[in-house]
């Protein structure tokens, strides 16, 4: 056996234990300043901070390398991937780490034919998956770290999280959370889902601003539901396309909203909620081709000014309310036959 | 006409999918919301737009084959999500024209 592959084989991951210290130490040591974000905020955040565990919102998909991989591999997975580390780890187990850093300095040492586990970084620093995600932000702090492998009970890589991954988490409940505080307080907002009918089903989203990237699960998620529920095909995709349209408006031109699916006995309404810059001519928006999007929304493809448009096309009633400076509400209502209504017992007869 | 017939047609080369994917009609466009718009079900769009929001398009308008022009790439989470979704991606060198002129034999998407 080599020198390397011995101290491969004796090599374990350090896991800094944080058993001994209770939630409450960790919250007070967060290094959040969350009474920046003012006082209602805070609670929010110490209670999604609790609640919320580094399995929640790691990403579970691992690019990783095996440790015979060169490190001009590593360099070529970096590359394509568009990442700044990748894990050694082969079934399972976690070796190491090699970053651009590490990248770096072989090509200026010229050791980049040579294989991963001579050059990884191997004194790593590593989450469980059942930490709360206060103890991935402080950690965040105290390393330097763009990122943390996360190994389950078993010490087996299940993850790996990023700085983004936990802002992103964060700011998505804490969109949810405002959410419900201001259906509590906006009559008009509350107005906009008044239901009569007691036999309902509802169900709602957060649409982050700018996420293009988990853009459509809304829509996707609604067009799920609405198919189980055995709902005409033709009407599926009528409501997904208005959803999937709403959801993008929020997701391009707002500052963050929700989008609400609503079930009843003869209609499905999709609301679209968001706080933000408002429309000030509705008229002129609902037109064909008429857009105010940048064009960084354009070069993704968006923006061409068709999503209000398109969404009030397949509607069955349409109906828009916005406030410059402050909200944008709009309700998309598709009529559901009467045959696809649920049978109220004893009424077949 | 499939998604493999599709890629001997324009030249390209399957890069997602089993090949055996339907399309009955094609579309052309890279406003993903003009695509919304006008895309029908079972056709195949020729598009430039080599991200995932394409492929939530194609799901929600029941698209089965997506054919990438100028050689893009398909990235990795465009790839996995065509997996999941079951969406043949067909990767070619032409334009969005030249693809158009290739699989003329096809209808236009109509709603």
């Amino acid at each position: 056996m080599s020198f390397t592959e011995k101290a491969m084989g004796e090599y374990t991951p350090v896991i800094l234990q944080g058993q001994q210290t209770s939630d409450d130490e960790i919250l007070a040591k967060t290094p959040l300043d969350a009474k920046a974000l003012g006082g209602d905020s805070s609670e929010i955040i110490m209670e999604l901070l609790q609640r919320f565990k580094v399995r929640d919102v790691m990403k579970r998909q691992v690019i990783s390398i095996s440790r015979k991989a060169t490190m001009r591999d590593a360099q070529k997975l970096l590359r394509d991937n568009r990442i700044s580390g990748v894990p050694v780890s082969e079934n399972g187990r976690l070796y190491g780490i090699v970053s651009v850093n590490d990248i770096i300095t072989g090509l200026d040492g010229g050791w980049m034919d040579e294989p991963c586990e001579d050059h990884m970084a191997k004194n790593l620093v590593v989450l469980e998956a059942g930490m709360p995600l206060s103890f991935a932000l402080r950690y965040f702090n105290n390393y330097t770290y763009g990122r943390f492998p996360v190994l389950d009970s078993d010490r087996r890589l299940v993850g790996i999280i990023s700085q983004r991954d936990v802002m992103r988490a964060l700011l998505y409940e804490l969109s949810v959370e405002i959410r419900k505080l201001e259906m509590k307080t906006s009559p008009k907002a509350a107005q906009a889902e008044h239901v009569t009918k007691e036999n309902f089903f509802r169900k709602e989203w957060a649409v982050v601003h700018n996420d293009l990237s988990r853009a459509g699960h809304a829509a996707n998620a609604i067009k799920g539901i609405l198919r189980e529920r055995k709902i005409d095909r033709s009407i599926v995709r009528r409501v997904a396309v208005a959803a999937y349209e709403l959801e993008i408006n929020i997701c391009i031109h707002s500052h963050g909203g929700v989008l609400v699916l609503l079930i009843t006995e003869d209609t499905v309404r999709i609301t679209a909620k968001d706080r933000g810059p408002g429309i000030p001519d509705i008229e002129w928006a609902c037109r064909d081709g008429t857009s105010t999007a940048n064009d960084w929304i354009r070069s993704m493809g968006f923006g061409a000014g068709m999503g209000l448009s398109n969404s009030k096309r397949v509607s069955d009633k349409f109906e828009i309310e916005s406030e410059v400076g402050r909200f944008t509400i709009v309700q998309c209502i598709f009529d559901l036959p009467k045959a696809a209504a649920p049978q109220q017992e004893g009424a077949a007869s | 006409m499939t998604a493999k017939e599709i890629a001997e047609k324009v030249g390209g080369s399957l890069a997602v999918g089993v090949g055996d994917e339907e399309a009955q009609c094609v579309y052309v466009g890279d406003l993903l919301s003009d695509v919304m718009g006008h895309a029908a079900e079972d056709c195949v769009l020729v598009t430039i737009q080599n991200h995932l929001n394409t492929l939530a398009v194609c799901t929600l308008v029941g698209c089965r084959v997506v054919v990438l022009c100028h050689g893009r790439p398909v990235p990795p989470d465009m790839a996995e999500g065509a997996k999941r979704e079951e969406v043949a991606i067909v990767v070619t060198a032409l334009s969005q024209y030249e693809v158009a002129l290739a699989l003329a034999s096809l209808p236009p998407a109509k709603k």
